[in-house]
């Protein structure tokens, strides 16, 4: 009986503590995702980024940090266009940041863009001075693509990693289901 | 009782999870290294002992392939230009597997090599147990270590503009070397930069 009530305790505390992560499911408005396809990239300083990676409405972020030379990155880019499709209706966003070298803009990063027919956001990271955005974006990031950010108002997560569907899923899955005893 | 316990057992376990997951193992500055012995493109053996007169070393993880590495190479060629001849020779090592990365080979690293001229050793870490121990998670990846007691005393970057030579503001590995010559403090000891990661199978 006595465990019993300890075990009780303990719940009660992982109920509380984890409490304020939970995420409000709220519609999303439908979006067309065959006609929005990117023929420009817009190029961000840090700076310009930054309010992409810390917004606070009821969105869960998935930022994924790549570039076309990157290998592993290119590997798994349909995964996150997968994630980006099957759960755009539960709130969920897919943002690629390139880090392309910012003079192969045109010469291969629009062409890719085309070729790959992406329908996720992409946008061009060009800022010198890596050592402090790197830093700022995650303090675990090495600097190694490919790396993703994956957050909403409550909580971030960074991955310095590659991802298949199932791994990226079950990621996903704990934002949208913070807590394991509801 | 049963889906309590259970439950209860995979919250400890999330936890327990969350704060294990992430551990970035490798030297850290400050920390002793363990001397090596990798096969350089001439096909001798290499170790950090071999260097009797060197003060220290640049040790870079590199490698033909990745982008940034490429968009180095001139910068690492400069660096064994201006420092070899002060006691701090660059070291290059290929942490990539040769079977992921066919163009990280052996023989194509002999081929790079000798395109642009390096005058440094390129050792490839065969069997990849050297990158490991240094915590080296990606190319291009720089650590100074000094001879004497074979110290990291810088792990980072190049400089501060890694994709755009013309925009490089700040020289990290020139300036670290600098004060470790000067018998100064290193301003910045760590640093980072984008690069690839290191290939596996």
């Amino acid at each position: 009986m006595k465990t019993k009530g300890i075990l009780l305790g303990l719940i009660f505390l992982g109920f509380i503590s984890c409490k304020k992560e939970v995420v409000k499911n709220v519609e999303s408005p439908k979006i067309s995702l065959q006609t929005n396809l990117q023929t420009t990239v817009k190029s961000y300083t840090y700076e310009e980024l930054k309010p992409l990676l810390e917004k606070k409405d009821d969105k869960i972020y998935v930022v994924n940090f790549w570039a076309t030379w990157c290998g592993p990155c290119v590997k798994e880019l349909p995964e996150f266009e997968k994630l980006g499709k099957e759960y755009a209706d539960k709130n969920v966003e897919v943002l690629l940041v390139s880090l392309d070298f910012p003079k192969q803009v045109a010469k291969k990063l629009i062409p890719f863009i085309k070729k790959k027919n992406l329908q996720s956001k992409v946008v061009l990271l060009d800022d010198i001075n890596e050592d402090v955005w790197i830093k700022a974006i995650d303090s675990t990031w090495s600097g190694a693509i490919p790396a993703t950010l994956i957050y909403n108002k409550h909580k971030r997560k960074f991955y310095e990693q590659s991802f298949d569907y199932k791994t990226l899923e079950t990621e996903i899955k704990n934002f949208l289901k913070p807590n394991i005893l509801e | 009782m049963k889906v309590l316990k259970l439950t209860l057992f995979l919250c400890v376990f999330a936890v327990t999870a969350a704060f294990t997951l992430k551990t970035n193992d490798g030297y850290k500055v400050g920390d002793t290294i363990e001397d090596f012995a990798l096969k350089n493109i001439d096909g001798e053996m290499i170790s950090l002992a071999d260097y009797e007169e060197a003060k220290g070393f640049v040790i870079i993880f590199t490698c033909n392939t990745c982008p940034y590495s490429v968009a180095n190479e001139d910068r690492i060629i400069a660096l064994n230009k201006k420092y070899e001849n002060k006691g701090f020779p660059v070291i290059a090592i290929n942490p990539n597997d040769p079977v992921a990365v066919p163009d990280d080979s052996f023989d194509k690293m002999k081929i790079r090599a000798k395109e642009k001229g390096f005058r440094f050793p390129y050792l490839l870490d065969e069997g990849q147990k050297v990158y490991p121990k240094f915590g080296a998670t990606k190319t291009p990846h720089v650590y100074i270590v000094t001879k004497n007691d074979l110290k990291v005393q810088y792990i980072g970057a190049i400089d501060n503009s890694a994709r755009n030579p013309d925009k490089v503001t700040e020289k990290y590995v020139e300036n670290a070397l600098d004060a470790l010559l000067a018998g100064k403090k290193i301003s910045k000891t760590e640093t980072r930069a984008i690069g690839c990661s290191i290939k596996v199978q």
